[in-house]
């Protein structure tokens, strides 16, 4: 499965403001940390407002802030606002039963790739990233 | 592996010396113990299974007991999360030697927690104490297989540590 730039800089950052709710982030640090343009993250940001999950703070030491419950939330949750997930995957062949036999071996990847995504949340998101700074810092 | 949909048993049969958990039980979350199950027990545990599912299954639970409850042994365990008298969940777990070709594993094909103690690490506790008694035995691994669509508990699981393991089921069906 294969996500978006875009879909992939909203769970990065959603991921920077779950680690720490209380904060403040700006974009530009995002975007610095990403390698990416402030603008084009931008545009990501304000659909995550527009979806409810982060707040903009404005003024000095402004930025934004997670506003959703991190136990809760999923990727699935996300990925869905920046990708047209129930497009099966098609090429036009599916009028010869060999089409129909490939979409169906498709359409079975997706369901489980769905299925993931769904039932993994930021928390655990988070738990794993823990993790593996740990295995990181005793292999160091 | 039980399902969390919404009841539609709530006639569901109480104990008179163990019940579901209530709202109010939710204040009592953090004395909540974990023990071996009792044949006292197995009333509330049926009532929040069928809470849970729907279906009050009398006789696979009786047949449940007497395989893991009444001869309990270090590789099956049926263990019950107890809050005061209440049952406020149970869990039950089995090492099982090669199958699928598998070295020895724990399997956890049964966790529940009364819908209004959820969220209070009950859940996390029964799992901890079955994979405790999984490690006595020398197991490494736990696993568990559940519905693709059942999402909260599949969450549940993945919050765990629980990843996608090297098995995947398959199935077809023996009707036209």
């Amino acid at each position: 499965m294969k996500l978006q730039q875009n879909t992939r800089l909203a769970l990065y950052s959603l991921l920077e403001f779950a680690a720490d709710p209380s904060r403040h982030i700006s974009a530009a640090e995002i975007a610095h940390k990403y390698d990416v343009s402030s603008h084009h993250l931008a545009k990501v940001l304000a659909e995550l407002a527009r979806a409810g999950v982060v707040q903009s703070v404005r003024g000095v030491g402004g930025g934004y802030r997670f506003a959703a419950n991190a136990r809760r939330l999923t990727l699935m949750d996300v990925i869905s606002r920046f990708e047209d997930i129930s497009a099966a995957s098609t090429d036009g062949s599916e009028h010869t039963p060999a089409g129909r036999a490939l979409a169906s071996v498709l359409s079975e990847v997706d369901e489980i790739a769905k299925a993931t995504m769904s039932s993994i949340t930021l928390a655990t998101m988070l738990g794993m990233i823990d993790r593996q700074r740990e295995r990181e810092r005793v292999a160091r | 592996m039980n399902a969390r949909r919404p009841s539609k048993n709530p006639a569901a049969r109480q104990s008179a010396r163990t019940t579901p958990a209530s709202p109010d039980d939710r204040a009592a979350a953090n004395d909540v113990t974990i023990r071996a199950v009792r044949r006292a027990d197995l009333d509330a545990v049926i009532a929040l299974d069928a809470q849970a599912t729907g279906i009050e299954k009398r006789d696979y639970w009786r047949a449940l007991y007497r395989r893991y409850g009444e001869a309990a042994a270090a590789e099956r365990q049926f263990l019950v999360a107890v809050s005061g008298k209440a049952v406020v969940g149970y869990v039950i777990g089995e090492v099982r030697d090669w199958e699928f070709g598998s070295p020895p594993c724990g399997w956890v094909f049964a966790i529940n927690v009364a819908p209004a103690l959820r969220q209070s690490g009950t859940g996390s506790r029964l799992l901890e104490a079955v994979c405790a008694g999984f490690r006595a035995t020398g197991t490494s691994t736990v696993r568990t297989m559940l519905a693709r669509d059942d999402t909260l508990i599949l969450s549940f699981f993945r919050s765990q540590g629980m990843t996608a393991g090297p098995f995947i089921p398959l199935e077809m069906s023996l009707v036209d």
